[in-house]
Formats: C-alpha cells, sequence, structure tokens
C-alpha cells in the first residue's frame, strides 16, 4: 500500500494541519515509509491470534462513582483567549 | 403505488451517575457553566481518563435487561471530528467490541383490538461520553461554549431497522424509556436531554432492496418523533416518485414548521478514523460482575406484567397501564398487599381512574403521591365491605388527598359518610318521598322508567347521598309494586 498526494491532502484536511504541495510530497515519501515497516509486520502470519486493542496485556482499572474534582473555573478561564459569563467563546459556529 | 417504510433508532440515554464517565467531575443539571468541568472533561494536556465503574454497572444492567450478550471484553475507541464543544477532538466511544450486543424488547403497538406485539431487535449498546454544549446566541458574533456536560455518561442504544411505521417507532421509544428508567440506569427526563433519538428512515417497493437512508437527528420527545418521521416518509416518497433519488444525509427536525432539513454537512464529515484509545486499557466484565449486578435488578416490567394478570386477574391492558413505570407498580402492589388480592381489580381502578387523574392534574409523580398506597387501601376495604357507598368514596378520597384526614374509618367516622343498609331506617325516607312525588308515582306506573330514576334521585338526596343505592333499588321497586 502507498499513499497518492491526494491522500495526503485528505488526510490533511481531516486532521486540519495545512501543508503547502513541497510539504505534502515530503510528507508523502515519509508516510509511504513508514507504510513500508507496517508492510513487513503485516507479513507476519497472526491467523488465530486475537487482535489486541493495547500494547500491554492488562485490564482497565475501575474508579469509583464519587465526585472528587472541585469547580476550578476561575483558573482554567484565566488562560482562555476569551470568556464572558462562565463561557469559552469561540469563533461563531454555524452549521 | 405502495411502499414499505424501514426505520432504525439510535437512542442516547444519559446514565445516572454523579460523576462523569472519565473524571471525578459532578453530572448535576443546572450548574453555572463550566463550574462541572474539570480537566480531563476541558483536556488540557497531560490528563487520563479513568473509567468509571457505576458507568459500567448501567451497562451491564441493560445488557442484562434485554438479554444481550455482555463482552467479557470490550474496547474505547477515539471517534475523530472537530467542534468547540468537544476539546479534545475525539469522542471517547466504543466502535469495533461494544460492551452489549444483540438482545431485544418485545413492544405492543396500538391499542384495543388492533394492538399487536412486535419483537425489537437490539445491534448493540456501547458506553460513550457526552460532548459540551455550544450556545449559538449572540457573544458579540461569537459562539458560547460550556463544557458542563461534556464526559457526561452516556449509553447509546442501537436498533435494527425493525420497525416500519412512525406509530412503532414510538411504540419502541417508549418501552426503551420506561425500561431505563425502570432499571433506574437513566432518569428519562426528555426536556433536559437525558433520552434522545435519532431516527434513520428509507422506504423501498416491496421485496425492493433497501433504500437510501437518511437520518434524523436529536428526537427529544415523543410527538416529534412522531411529527418527523412521517414528514421524512412522505418526503422521500415524493422526491422517488418525482424521479429524485434519495442522498444519504442528516437532517434536523423543526418542531415549528414540521419539517425536516438536511444539515449542511461538509465532505468527509462521516470520516470518524476510529481507533482503540490508547489511554484506556479493554474493559474486562467477569462472569462474577455480571452475576452480582444480576443479583440486584428489579422485577423487569414484563414478567410484571404478567403476574399482575396471573396472580390478581387483571386485563393486560390494566396490568400494562400499571407497570408503565416502577413507581406505580409499587404504588398498586401496596395497595394491594393491604387491601387484599380479592379487591386487587378495584385496587387497579382507583390507581388508574382517580388517583391517576389528580396526580395528572397536579402534575405530580405517583411516587410523590399525598395519599399513601395503605391509605387508599383502606378506603378500597370499607367500599368492599358496603361501608362506603361509591359516590361518598370521591369525598373520602379528596379528604385524604387534602390531608384532612389520616385514614378512611376516622374520615367516615367524623363526616357521618357511613353508608346506611339499614332497610328499616331508610323505608320511612322512601315513605316520605313518595307522599310528597306522587306524579312520579303515577308516570311510573304509567311505563316511564325515568320516573324511577327520580325517586332514587330523590331517596339519596333526602338520605344525604348515605343510602345503600342497590337497597334503594330494591326496596323502591318493592313498594311500587
Amino acid at each position: 500500500m502507498s499513499l497518492s498526494l491526494d491522500d495526503v491532502s485528505r488526510i490533511a484536511r481531516l486532521a486540519r494541519i495545512e501543508i503547502s504541495s513541497a510539504e505534502a510530497e515530503r510528507t508523502r515519501d515519509q508516510l509511504n515509509g513508514i507504510l513500508a515497516f507496517v508492510a513487513q509486520l503485516q507479513a507476519v502470519n497472526t491467523d488465530g491470534i486475537a487482535p489486541m486493542a493495547h500494547a500491554v496485556d492488562v485490564v482497565q482499572r475501575l474508579r469509583p462513582d464519587t465526585v472528587t474534582e472541585p469547580d476550578r473555573r476561575d483558573a482554567f478561564q484565566a488562560i482562555a483567549p476569551e470568556t464572558e459569563a462562565g463561557l469559552y467563546l469561540v469563533p461563531k459556529v454555524i452549521e | 403505488m405502495t411502499w414499505e417504510v424501514v426505520i432504525g433508532l439510535e437512542t442516547h440515554a444519559q446514565l445516572q451517575t454523579k460523576s462523569k464517565i472519565f473524571s471525578g467531575a459532578s453530572t448535576a443539571f443546572g450548574a453555572e457553566p463550566n463550574r462541572q468541568a474539570c480537566a480531563v472533561d476541558i483536556a488540557l494536556p497531560g490528563v487520563l481518563p479513568v473509567l468509571n465503574r457505576e458507568a459500567v454497572v448501567c451497562a451491564i444492567k441493560f445488557g442484562l435487561a434485554i438479554g444481550a450478550e455482555i463482552a467479557p471484553r470490550s474496547i474505547f475507541a477515539r471517534k475523530n471530528y472537530f467542534y468547540p464543544d468537544l476539546p479534545k477532538g475525539y469522542q471517547i466511544s466504543q466502535f469495533e467490541i461494544p460492551v452489549v450486543s444483540g438482545g431485544g424488547l418485545t413492544i405492543t403497538v396500538g391499542a384495543g383490538e388492533t394492538a399487536y406485539e412486535k419483537f425489537v431487535h437490539l445491534t448493540r449498546a456501547h458506553l460513550e461520553e457526552d460532548a459540551g454544549k455550544s450556545l449559538h446566541e449572540d457573544f458579540h458574533g461569537k459562539t458560547g461554549i460550556d463544557l458542563n456536560r461534556a464526559g457526561t455518561p452516556l449509553l447509546e442504544i442501537v436498533t435494527e431497522p425493525d420497525m416500519c411505521s412512525s406509530t412503532e417507532a414510538v411504540a419502541y421509544a417508549k418501552a426503551l424509556h420506561s425500561l431505563v428508567t425502570w432499571i433506574g440506569i437513566c432518569d428519562g427526563n426528555m426536556q433536559e436531554g437525558s433520552f434522545r433519538c435519532d431516527a434513520n428512515v428509507s422506504v423501498r417497493r416491496p421485496g425492493a432492496p433497501l433504500g437510501t437512508r437518511r437520518e434524523i437527528k436529536n428526537l427529544n420527545s415523543f410527538r416529534f418523533l412522531q411529527q418527523a418521521i412521517d414528514y421524512e416518509i412522505q418526503w422521500q416518497i415524493n422526491e422517488i416518485e418525482e424521479g429524485r433519488k434519495i442522498q444519504q444525509a442528516t437532517v434536523l427536525f423543526d418542531p415549528d414548521t414540521g419539517e425536516t432539513r438536511s444539515m449542511r454537512s461538509k465532505e468527509d464529515a462521516h470520516d470518524y478514523r476510529y481507533f482503540p484509545d490508547p489511554d484506556l486499557l479493554p474493559l474486562e466484565i467477569k462472569a462474577d460482575w455480571i452475576a452480582e449486578v444480576k443479583a440486584g435488578l428489579p422485577e423487569l416490567p414484563q414478567a410484571m406484567q404478567a403476574r399482575f394478570q396471573s396472580d390478581y386477574g387483571l386485563s393486560a391492558y390494566d396490568a400494562a397501564t400499571l407497570a408503565v413505570t416502577r413507581s406505580s407498580a409499587q404504588f398498586f402492589e401496596e395497595t394491594v398487599n393491604v387491601a387484599g388480592k380479592e379487591n386487587a381489580k378495584a385496587c387497579a381502578n382507583w390507581v388508574m381512574g382517580e388517583l391517576a387523574a389528580r396526580l395528572n392534574r397536579d402534575e405530580k409523580d405517583i411516587s410523590a403521591s399525598p395519599i399513601a398506597a395503605a391509605q387508599l387501601a383502606g378506603m378500597v376495604k370499607r367500599i368492599a365491605d358496603g361501608t362506603l357507598s361509591s359516590k361518598l368514596a370521591k369525598e373520602v378520597f379528596e379528604a385524604l388527598w387534602s390531608g384532612e384526614g389520616q385514614d378512611a374509618d376516622a374520615i367516615i367516622e367524623a363526616r357521618g359518610l357511613k353508608q346506611v343498609s339499614d332497610a328499616s331506617a331508610i323505608e320511612p325516607i322512601i315513605d316520605e318521598v313518595l307522599a310528597a312525588n306522587p306524579k312520579s308515582v303515577e308516570e311510573f306506573r304509567a311505563g316511564k322508567d325515568k320516573a324511577f330514576n327520580a325517586l332514587v334521585g330523590q331517596i339519596m338526596k333526602a338520605t344525604k347521598g348515605k343510602a345503600n343505592p342497590q337497597q334503594v333499588n330494591e326496596l323502591l321497586k318493592r313498594k311500587l309494586s
């Protein structure tokens, strides 16, 4: 599998990353290099082995259902670019 | 030209936990904006999600209640999209291996003679986090973001495309709503968005392959669900009959116009690039945990309805009406326990009739009923043993409702409402009434049945409603014959 320049620009658009055409070519070559490594891994026969979702074979620890987090809105909003009436303000979103 | 309608529903049920699914922030409704959004919820760098055990318990309860398979190991995935009320840039959800799969719900569609049952298959139910809220009112041309809701635990419940009318879809949604509130995993408050439905709708010719579907988002009332689906079905049929093709789309329902309209969705909008969340290890649910949850489950609505029919001789309709909520079913059962099984039907009638009407008028839930089950039962017993006429029972009910009396016996005593069934006490009154109404007596003898009722009315009035009406009827008949 190898990626085209169109694939690269689509991935960039999905990730909201702006790249120039020169960067797109370099990125394509780098991504294809990574995919070549993956191709080597895929050559290994994994028939009958359940896919893992995580690199280590341990399970999720769970938390009791208790409220432990205090209200720290003032501290969080002190570093926000813009707030009003307790809300974070962002450029207008229109659906 | 006939068309077949195919509908599947996706429901987001907000789980009743105290804290969020991946953080220790509170989930209480109605806080000031962003007061319940902690570092995890607002996605500050370096934070890690830790799964709330109670959210998993809710999912297990649901899986057990619908006869589904509960995955011994399930995976959390990142669903990637950009929106300001989703600060991480992805929603933590489940994709490949959901916690619950399969199972289903038996629904009753319609009422009366034409009612029928149907089994709706569920595809899956998975745990995920809710997003925040965007407020589009004017903040100097900007959008305000409130992240209190971000990270609230949801169970997304997905059906197979098993429903074929808006009526079936609403019957399913109501049955599901009843179940999730019954087992106590969701408060079911639709106004506050605790239970919201997306409907996937398509139409096809009978026997043809599935048509292209459009998804109606965020329907937060049963009425809107019905209206939106009906409108959408007609719209799709019109489009096809006029020679146009249906494009797969996400649409919104506008309650003001009653129409659905397509959201301007960008290209690639549905490419969520799911992948396992490296921050969360697989969720393991062992058999003993499932057994422990199962032991704590309440009797389920359908089992209870069957029992009400077999133990108390109620009709299927009465049983379903009483078991519409757990609190109503419990109230009924407490009433019967005091009043006795032989009075079960009378108890059912009072709970579904006068009590339900009064609760409805005062917008009270039955769990907050001013009349306790034992008080209602005390009154039912006095009607059954002939102490109280059903007419005067209304007055006792009123007194219990307003708290003017503690129990039926005390009220009957204090107000002298005891039914008079003593012939020697009733007869002189009948004689008086007959003497005072010779015209009615004549009319009755001439064959006018109405005149009889008029006389009964006079006698009841003369006894202030306390005479046993059945006995008045019998005595009067004897005297006039």
